[in-house]
């Protein structure tokens, strides 16, 4: 096995450790602490296809992180309510069906932000999904319907057939058994024909475009699954926490989602498992350590990007030369 | 809508849009001059603030406090380009917006340690406190007038030095090569260090002269950095003019979308569903105007290919 395979299988590997040693011991926090780093894992692995994959530099992908975490939010708000949206839909407490809608949601407004940010390129690509971003950061807090500005609280964790979710290693296992299956399925994304040409396009766009594909359509389509994986993980994480804000979608999510990337190791399947428990155990330790954390955490991020690009991964691996 | 108050809206969003002006032209200059994406932009209009808060706690002076702003804006500006920044010129963009987010999450925290999170106050000063009388009978708050003046100075000042000063002609040949003016002689670090410390100057001032409107606290900067991108991507990135055109249009929309939207919805709905329409509507409108705009011309209005 390559080593990169075996650090694949090892990192969620210690994911999953930690959660069931922490379980055996009682320690609920820990466990909570796990599963918000598998969820924020998941959000990351979404953007890595985009930006690993892809070469797209999006920094707005809180806008279908909140998305899917606003249909979590407005389904389970009409079933507790017992008040239908628009009279028709009744809202619903199921994980499943909330799952499907926040993907799809997340999915479309990918492709409306995707269909219009990727005419451009570069810094502009950069600043255009920044700015779609912000637009539905503000939106969410000037519509009173769903807490606006306070967002809104969820009494209890939604159902998901067969598990209780109240008790927290079910849910951490929940959200770890989809973090799995997604990094399968990025992988497998990856190496398909798919996938390789949507490498191409990052590497060369002249020599795709004289093969005869549409660069613009890869990066959509790339674009797309990228803002549904991202939106799926903003639905857990939105379960999480029992709690929607406009903070979901503000730019400093999107930020954050890139630095576990960064912090992890750009374009490695198990980078974003890797830089979200780093994230986490940092923000764990350092905020008890000190008040201002976010300066240590700005420090260390901008010691990995001068000097040590590779990111945790990277690291490990040594000189191994990443996917490109 | 009475005239008087549509020629308020318009001063305020002629204001907001000169604010936006300040801020935009450094991240332009500095984009066209060393391909730099600088997100901590926003953290040196912070800076800007927090200086001359402080320095009108001391001093009592607003005009001080002004000076002290642009100093502390161009000295901070000037360390962080030969720290952090230069190292980053030969980098892609996402090194570069990575790094530059993590010296805003060091700025903000920093400022926060230094001076806690309570939000300071600047008084206005009494030269320019309260309204005057516009010709035509129309009431307007001296203030205002004078960031407009203030802003519009500067921006002429900034047209007067990239076109007819040697700076500026060594700034629009680095845009255009910087190898060719490196190997004519000119020291172009020194070039950048300076580019650099202007545009923070420029950031500076604009948070200094908010001061006395809004309250200066941390994070201030973030909003104003977002439409300041918005404002560049609609004018072109690297394009002063663009960035001029770019700020007024995006002042304008928005102030008087807040105004108007609203009370158009309330033409046609009932008074309480056209507010949260209006209000929701008018908060996404420079992202529609730039979404519009990027949809005829993907490289701003003055921008060359992108």
């Amino acid at each position: 096995m390559r080593r990169e395979t075996i650090l694949n299988i090892a990192i969620p590997g210690i994911l999953l450790a930690t959660a069931l040693i922490a379980w055996a011991m009682g320690e609920t926090y820990i466990i909570t602490l796990a599963t918000r780093a598998a969820i924020l894992a998941l959000a990351a692995v979404g953007l890595n296809i985009a930006l690993g994959l892809g070469g797209l530099v999006s920094f707005g992908h809180a806008a279908f992180f909140g998305v899917g975490g606003y249909a979590m939010g407005i389904l389970a708000f009409h079933a507790q309510n017992y008040m239908p949206l628009w009279g028709v839909i009744e809202g619903t407490k199921s994980m499943p069906i909330i799952w499907l809608v926040a993907i799809v949601a997340s999915a479309l407004t990918a492709l409306a932000i995707g269909a219009m940010s990727l005419r451009t390129s570069g810094v502009y690509f950069i600043m255009i999904t920044l700015a779609f971003g912000q637009m539905l950061y503000y939106f969410a807090i000037s519509w009173p319907t769903y807490g606006g500005d306070d967002g809104m609280s969820i009494y209890l964790r939604n159902d998901f057939p067969g598990v209780n979710t109240l008790v927290p290693l079910n849910f951490f296992l929940i959200c770890f058994a989809i973090l799995a299956v997604v990094m399968v399925l990025a992988d497998r994304l990856g190496k398909s024909a798919f996938g390789l040409a949507l490498q191409a396009t990052r590497q060369n766009v002249a020599r795709v475009e004289a093969v005869g594909l549409a660069p613009y359509r890869l990066r959509l389509v790339a674009f797309v699954i990228s803002g549904a994986v991202t939106g799926l993980a903003g639905a857990l994480f939105a379960d999480l926490n029992r709690f929607v804000s406009p903070s979901m979608l503000s730019w400093h999510m999107s930020g954050e989602i890139m630095i576990l990337i960064i912090l992890g190791g750009i374009a490695r399947l198990s980078g974003p498992v890797a830089g979200a428990m780093l994230f986490i155990a940092l923000e764990y330790f350092l905020e008890d350590l000190s008040h201002y954390w976010h300066v240590y955490l700005g420090a260390i991020l901008l010691g990995v990007v001068l000097f040590a690009r590779g990111g945790v991964v990277g690291l490990i691996l040594g000189r191994e030369v990443a996917h490109d | 809508m009475s005239a008087a108050l549509l020629v308020e809206q318009l001063l305020n969003g002629l204001q907001f849009g000169v604010m936006l002006f300040l801020m935009a032209a450094g991240l332009t200059l500095i984009f066209g001059v060393m391909g730099l994406i600088n997100l901590a932009h926003g953290s040196l209009y912070m800076i800007g603030a927090f200086a001359a808060a402080a320095a009108a706690g001391w001093t009592g002076s607003f005009f001080l406090a002004l000076v002290a702003a642009l100093m502390a804006a161009a000295i901070v500006g000037a360390l962080v380009e030969m720290l952090v920044i230069r190292r980053l010129y030969d980098r892609d963009h996402l090194d570069q917006v990575l790094a530059t987010f993590a010296l805003i999450l060091i700025f903000s925290e920093g400022t926060r340690f230094l001076f806690g999170s309570l939000p300071l106050y600047i008084d206005t000063p009494d030269l320019l406190s309260g309204p005057t009388m516009l010709p035509g009978g129309i009431e307007y708050s001296k203030y205002r007038l004078f960031i407009i003046a203030v802003g519009l100075a500067v921006g002429a000042g900034l047209f007067w030095l990239i076109a007819r000063t040697r700076i500026g002609i060594q700034i629009r040949a680095g845009e255009a090569d910087r190898e060719m003016i490196a190997a004519l002689g000119v020291d172009i670090r020194k070039l950048y260090t300076m580019v650099f410390a202007l545009g923070a100057a420029l950031a500076g001032l604009a948070g200094a002269m908010i001061g006395p409107i809004q309250s200066v606290e941390v994070g201030m900067g973030e909003p104003v950095l977002i439409l300041a991108f918005v404002v560049i991507v609609i004018g072109g990135i690297g394009s002063i003019k663009g960035a001029f055109i770019g700020a007024l249009l995006v002042g304008l929309t928005d102030t008087l979308g807040r105004i108007m939207l609203p009370q158009l919805f309330g033409m046609f709905m009932d008074a309480s569903s056209a507010t949260t329409v209006g209000a929701s509507l008018a908060s996404m409108s420079i992202y529609i105007l730039m979404a519009g705009i990027l949809l005829f011309k993907p490289s701003g209005l003055f921008g060359g290919q992108s």
